[in-house]
């Protein structure tokens, strides 16, 4: 077991943590942060993309142990502080999700888009930046016109 | 699937990571983005004993310039080179590249050294150190050696790499160049069927294919057809010619070895046809 200490959506945390414990299963069964969920667990699906150190990143591919003093921040951190409200607005006006397990991660990786990319209506730079989140339900039009219609806002 | 259990230790210097790695050099894996390690730890493809993290090591990290020698930390993230300026300026090739490897959420943990070292076959990082014609630094319990990216890559998924050395950085030579780069995957961000990254000097080009094989590789003969001086339509089509004799005949379920070529010889073309115009795609200069 090793201890770890990070700040999780704004609080500071200390665990003590098995080294094999990856950041998803950390913040959801030890942190009772379930928006964050599990597809594949190998890197494929981006459904527990999360933000480490402001960089999105598969949370099923960092260790607990590798986030020792990182700030993590969860689909809560960003429902609670606002940030994902517009975001969140669009994908229901847009119906850009059905069963909703991808949209956790979904919604994150499009705030990383819409804060970094040069033209946020971009639909072929939308689809490239989310190439790596996929979704089962949508087909993925209406995920892109939720994000373009926040971009163009 | 969760990984089997393993004990975790972070270096505080390369020293400590190769003495770590001595100790027990089959036991041992080190983590630096863990982008590929993770997944096979999660599938239970690898079980080590301990895993050294080097994620954070000063002495991987950083890119530095040194005359006409670029030299790039192998703990550097995907997301750090894709937008440095050095990197833009001096080995676009690289940049240029990097848009095809995996995904935002990858790239803003996965390394380069990570990737050269684990020398996936169907990489895109790899080729690219081929066509710069890259050194790679590596340190062990007996030193510093460098090895040329043309000896580094010997197989699928193996290198020169010694089980206790570390690769620490790459330097790669500022020329006065032309580079491309293309690929063709099912869809974005996944593995490629085949891919090209080349360059091209005054008396030199550097055609490196990854996916066409165990290992990325030069394709000799499509160069030596290429020649030298200004390029044109029928040097291209006996490069495409060649190519047959450089690429292993590589069938997999992604594409036959018949397809594998033709996709290959669409690559080419697509490349350097450019490169006939000396007003499109002006060298970047040493």
């Amino acid at each position: 077991m090793k201890p770890i200490t990070l700040t999780i959506n704004g609080e500071t945390i200390r665990a003590t943590v098995p080294p094999r414990l990856h950041l998803a299963d950390f913040l959801r069964d030890q942190c009772g942060l379930t928006g964050t969920h599990l597809g594949c667990e190998h890197g494929v699906c981006g459904a527990c993309t999360i933000r480490l150190d402001g960089a999105i990143v598969r949370s099923c591919l960092v260790l607990a142990v590798q986030a020792d003093d990182t700030i993590i921040e969860t689909i809560e951190g960003v429902t609670d502080s606002g940030e994902a409200r517009a975001l969140q607005a669009a994908f229901a006006a847009r119906n850009a999700l059905q069963c909703g397990y991808c949209t956790p991660g979904m919604v994150i990786t499009a705030l990383d888009f819409l804060a970094t990319a040069p033209d946020p209506c971009d639909r072929s730079a939308i689809r490239a930046h989310l190439s790596g989140n996929y979704c089962r339900c949508t087909g993925y039009e209406a995920i892109i016109d939720a994000i373009a219609m926040v971009g163009g806002q | 699937m969760k990984s089997a259990a393993f004990d975790y230790v972070r270096a505080g210097s390369v020293a400590e990571a190769i003495a770590r790695l001595a100790a027990d050099p089959f036991g041992t894996k080190l983590l630096a983005g863990g982008q590929s390690l993770l997944p096979a730890l999660n599938l239970r493809l690898s079980a080590p004993a301990l895993l050294v993290d080097i994620a954070r090591l000063p002495e991987l990290a950083g890119i530095t310039l040194t005359g006409t020698t670029l030299r790039i930390g192998a703990g550097c993230t995907h997301a750090s080179l894709l937008t440095a300026p050095e990197i833009a300026r001096h080995a676009p090739l690289i940049a240029e590249a990097l848009a095809h490897v995996a995904h935002p959420a990858i790239r803003s943990r996965g390394t380069l050294g990570g990737s050269l070292a684990n020398a996936d076959p169907a990489a895109e990082l790899p080729a690219v150190m081929l066509a710069l014609d890259a050194t790679m630094i590596i340190e062990g319990p007996s030193g510093t050696r460098h090895i040329k990216a043309t000896d580094f890559f010997t197989g699928m998924f193996e290198t020169a790499l010694a089980a206790d050395e570390i690769l620490i950085a790459l330097e790669i030579p500022i020329r006065t160049q032309r580079s491309g780069f293309a690929e063709l995957a099912r869809r974005h961000g996944d593995y490629a069927i085949i891919g090209l990254a080349a360059t091209m000097t005054a008396d030199a080009t550097r055609l490196a294919f990854f996916a066409g094989g165990p290992t990325a590789q030069l394709a000799q003969r499509a160069a030596g057809a290429l020649g030298t001086g200004p390029l044109n339509h029928e040097r291209i089509a006996a490069a495409c010619t060649a190519l047959a004799q450089d690429l292993p005949a590589h069938d997999d379920p992604e594409a036959s070895a018949s397809m594998r070529l033709h996709l290959a010889r669409v690559l080419l073309r697509r490349v350097i046809t450019p490169w006939i115009n000396p007003s499109i795609r002006t060298p970047i200069t040493a």
